[in-house]
């Protein structure tokens, strides 16, 4: 229960899109159509989902102050979390590296569709930051991995709904200074002011 | 002898001056016409989570140069050395020391600050114009020009994100760099003139319309139109 309830806090309450404007670059950028927005949506989400608990091993057993213990006595006063930054940014880019090719081999159409995004999803801070924060909330692997899953779904959904109003946009008279980025933030804020009715909910 | 004939026809070029016309540009060409923000919408990610308040986004603006200038520095001065291959992992490596040795600064020097931007510096390292500029410009080019390119696109995004927390705290908690003006007016002129500050702007929701504001104007001024 207490799982599904952090669940849905990291998909709605949360979110990573409207609550910590995390990987807002790809967001603004392939929003574009919602077919291009599904995929991406698809790959972080999967990203998301193997990096936080893979990140919560490395840090337990390898970066935190005395989780090397498990080598012997002498290793217990050893803190690393110094190396969390390079540690973790290594682990999500291998990562990553694994989806593209799994991507490449059996959907080449979406491949070609996601184009320089998927290597990007590397440089995404939505990922590096589901980890950070997995890393300073102390959460459990099961925790972990079910909020790598959550924050992955909140922003898959924000994506998809900015792709969709974005295609709608195209037949509306938006001023010239407006167009593109201007209007796009202007409907992501009008988006996190419906979000906002979220909050507040005790789960 | 046939090394003496090289280097007596070797034409000294008069070397460019410090800040030559084309190295101003650098500078000057990321801070309006082609702002990494506003522009080129890029590093959007770290950068409105910490303007809720002028100060830390002075720290954050203050990381970002650091990182920036070093990054551009560093990856220039490997240029000929890096195989295209592995060339993202590298930039990453050197720009996660980096940011590295920021945080543990501010930890050491700043605590109070380092807790308020918690994770944010971190995101520094996946802030895309730091890759941005590593990518497009510190691999093709002599370290010093580097340099100038990461100062001008650091101070490009600094003052923008200054811009959005200028008016984020002053419209949300009704002060500048913490200094109360509210109060201050109301306190002037009597109680009929007290202000009332807006939650909304203290929320994410302000950033994303701020800066949807900021960039509407800019736009307008420059004429720049994207299609």
């Amino acid at each position: 229960m207490e799982l599904f309830s952090l669940a849905i806090k990291s998909i709605f309450i949360d979110n990573m899109v409207f609550a910590y404007f995390l990987g807002m670059c790809s967001f603004l950028a392939v929003s574009k159509k919602v077919s291009t927005a599904l995929g991406l949506g698809a790959a972080v989400i999967f990203v998301l989902t193997v990096t936080a608990p893979t990140n919560w091993l490395l840090n337990e057993f390898v970066l935190k102050e005395g989780a090397l213990t498990w080598l012997g006595e002498s290793f217990a006063t050893i803190d690393l979390s110094f190396l969390r930054f390079i540690m973790f940014i290594a682990i999500i880019a291998a990562m990553v590296q694994l989806v593209e090719m799994v991507v490449e081999k059996f959907a080449p159409a979406l491949y070609g569709a996601l184009g320089i995004f998927l290597p990007l999803i590397a440089v995404n801070c939505a990922i590096l930051g589901g980890s950070l924060f997995m890393a300073t909330r102390d959460y459990t692997l099961a925790e972990a991995a079910v909020y790598g899953f959550g924050s992955g779904v909140g922003f898959f959904l924000a994506i998809v709904a900015l792709a969709a109003i974005r295609e709608k946009l195209k037949y509306s008279n938006v001023p010239n200074g407006l167009k593109g980025l201007g209007i796009t933030m202007l409907i992501t804020g009008l988006m996190g002011i419906a979000f906002m009715s979220f909050m507040g909910i005790d789960l | 002898m046939s090394t003496e004939t090289t280097q007596t026809t070797e034409v000294k070029q008069p070397a460019e001056a410090l800040l030559s016309k084309r190295r101003k540009n650098f500078i000057t060409d990321p801070l309006v016409d082609n702002n990494p923000i506003t522009i080129q919408v890029l590093g959007i990610c770290s950068a409105l989570a910490v303007t809720t308040q002028m100060q830390p986004t002075l720290v954050m603006a203050i990381s970002v140069i650091f990182v920036m200038v070093m990054a551009n520095l560093t990856i220039s001065l490997l240029r000929n050395t890096i195989p295209s291959r592995v060339r993202i992992i590298v930039q990453l490596a050197v720009v996660a020391t980096l940011v590295t040795l920021v945080n543990e600064i501010l930890k050491a020097f700043a605590f109070d600050m380092y807790k308020e931007l918690s994770v944010f510096i971190g995101l520094i390292i996946t802030n895309c114009i730091v890759m941005g500029r590593l990518e497009a410009f510190a691999l093709g080019n002599k370290p010093y020009d580097s340099i100038l390119d990461g100062f001008g696109s650091a101070l490009g995004y600094s003052w923008i994100i200054l811009a959005v927390a200028f008016f984020r705290e002053l419209l949300g908690s009704g002060s500048v760099f913490g200094v109360p003006v509210y109060e201050t007016i109301s306190g002037l002129f009597g109680e009929e003139f007290s202000l009332a500050t807006n939650g909304l702007m203290v929320s994410p929701v302000g950033a994303f319309i701020i800066l949807g504001l900021i960039i509407w104007v800019q736009r307008t001024k420059t004429g720049y139109v994207e299609h």
